[in-house]
């Protein structure tokens, strides 16, 4: 029985310390850029009237999760656990992205067009 | 009777301990192996973790409403932050990270010097993010900047009577009512870095607990779950850290 079980269990993964040294680079260097980024003004996209999405809390926002996305797959080791792991991770970012986007769209859009 | 009795006794007694034999002590009888049971704590500790992501998710989600409504005090209250304070504090809870993932190395490869090393460097990361931000509360403190009854509009309703942010940033003088709201923006502040800061003191208690353990071989058997799970927490406030790093600091630079 037991056999039978270590048939189909794979090894635990040990990630290399030449990942993390990789990954540590990569974050330092991002957080360089999200910095050197915020001293440059990135400008606007005037999309419609009443409605202006400026560059720079998108690129920032944009740097911060890319390293959080490389600190989960690498340091938190989700690129290599279990799909039971890797469904637990993204259906819990999708229920807080559909919370956090609901929310935030009814208080942006409640008064539109009446300022 | 009384021989047989104790036969079988005894052949009980052998059959349990050849039932431990074949599994690390380490492994509870509930689990038939030990990949089982490291999966099964793994999912429970993100299921903790994801409960984390939606009380920092509403904390985040007040921050970017109220800045949407008073824009120009979060601006200027924004810009009373230190963005190299901010950044060596990004750098230094990054390379904490790094010494917590090389921890869990260790653990894995079972060399307990190495193990206690990686940990004692992680615990020295938290205290030093821990004092760059007693350094940068202490400012605030200073500055009257801290919400309740002696909080000061000063900086706000008369920028040039603060000189050092003002030469940086050149900001026009608020009108009293924003100006007030500035106080929002520092409440938030607070509320936000005061919670991840009581998490990283969380943290830094029980890297201590870890480093006492390590030192008596505890995690360098085989038995990494601890380790392994604790780095989650660590990575994941760490994380926490590098939105609130781009949301509080950066984004309102320009």
């Amino acid at each position: 029985m037991s056999e039978q079980h270590q048939e189909h269990e794979q090894e635990h993964h040990i990630v290399s310390p030449g990942v993390y040294l990789v990954i540590l680079l990569a974050l330092l260097v991002g957080t360089a850029a999200t910095v050197a980024a915020s001293y440059i003004d990135l400008g606007e996209w005037h999309i419609a009237p009443g409605l202006t999405l400026f560059w720079n809390p998108v690129v920032a926002l944009a740097i911060a999760t890319t390293k959080a996305t490389l600190v989960v797959l690498f340091f938190m080791h989700v690129k290599y656990s279990t799909r039971l792991t890797k469904l637990t991770v993204a259906s819990g970012l999708f229920t807080f992205l559909v919370l956090i986007g609901m929310t935030l769209a009814d208080y942006f859009s409640r008064a539109w067009g009446r300022w | 009777m009384s021989d047989s009795t104790a036969i079988s006794n005894s052949t009980a007694a052998e059959a349990g301990d050849s039932h431990h034999g074949e599994h690390p002590p380490y492994q509870r009888h509930h689990f038939e192996t030990v990949d089982q049971q490291f999966d099964a704590t793994n999912f429970a500790m993100w299921l903790f973790l994801l409960t984390e992501v939606m009380f920092f998710g509403g904390l985040f989600t007040a921050y970017l409403i109220m800045r949407n409504w008073y824009y120009p005090a979060f601006v200027e209250g924004s810009h009373q932050l230190s963005i190299f304070w901010g950044t060596a504090n990004t750098a230094v809870l990054i390379l904490s990270s790094f010494t917590m993932a090389m921890s869990v190395w260790s653990a894995e490869k079972r060399r307990r010097g190495s193990l206690v090393l990686y940990l004692c460097l992680t615990l020295m990361f938290g205290f030093t993010f821990l004092g760059i931000k007693g350094i940068e509360w202490h400012e605030k403190w200073e500055k009257h900047h801290i919400p309740g009854s002696s909080f000061s509009v000063q900086s706000f309703v008369n920028p040039a009577s603060d000189p050092e942010v003002y030469k940086e940033y050149h900001d026009p003088p608020l009108a009293p009512d924003m100006a007030q709201k500035t106080e929002q923006y520092f409440f938030l502040y607070f509320a936000m870095t005061g919670m991840h800061a009581l998490h990283m003191v969380i943290g830094v208690g029980i890297l201590i607990f870890m480093i006492f353990r390590a030192r008596g071989g505890a995690y360098t058997t085989g038995h990494v779950t601890f380790v392994e799970n604790f780095g989650l927490y660590w990575h994941f406030v760490d994380i926490i850290w590098i939105y609130l790093f781009a949301l509080l600091y950066l984004i309102s630079r320009h």
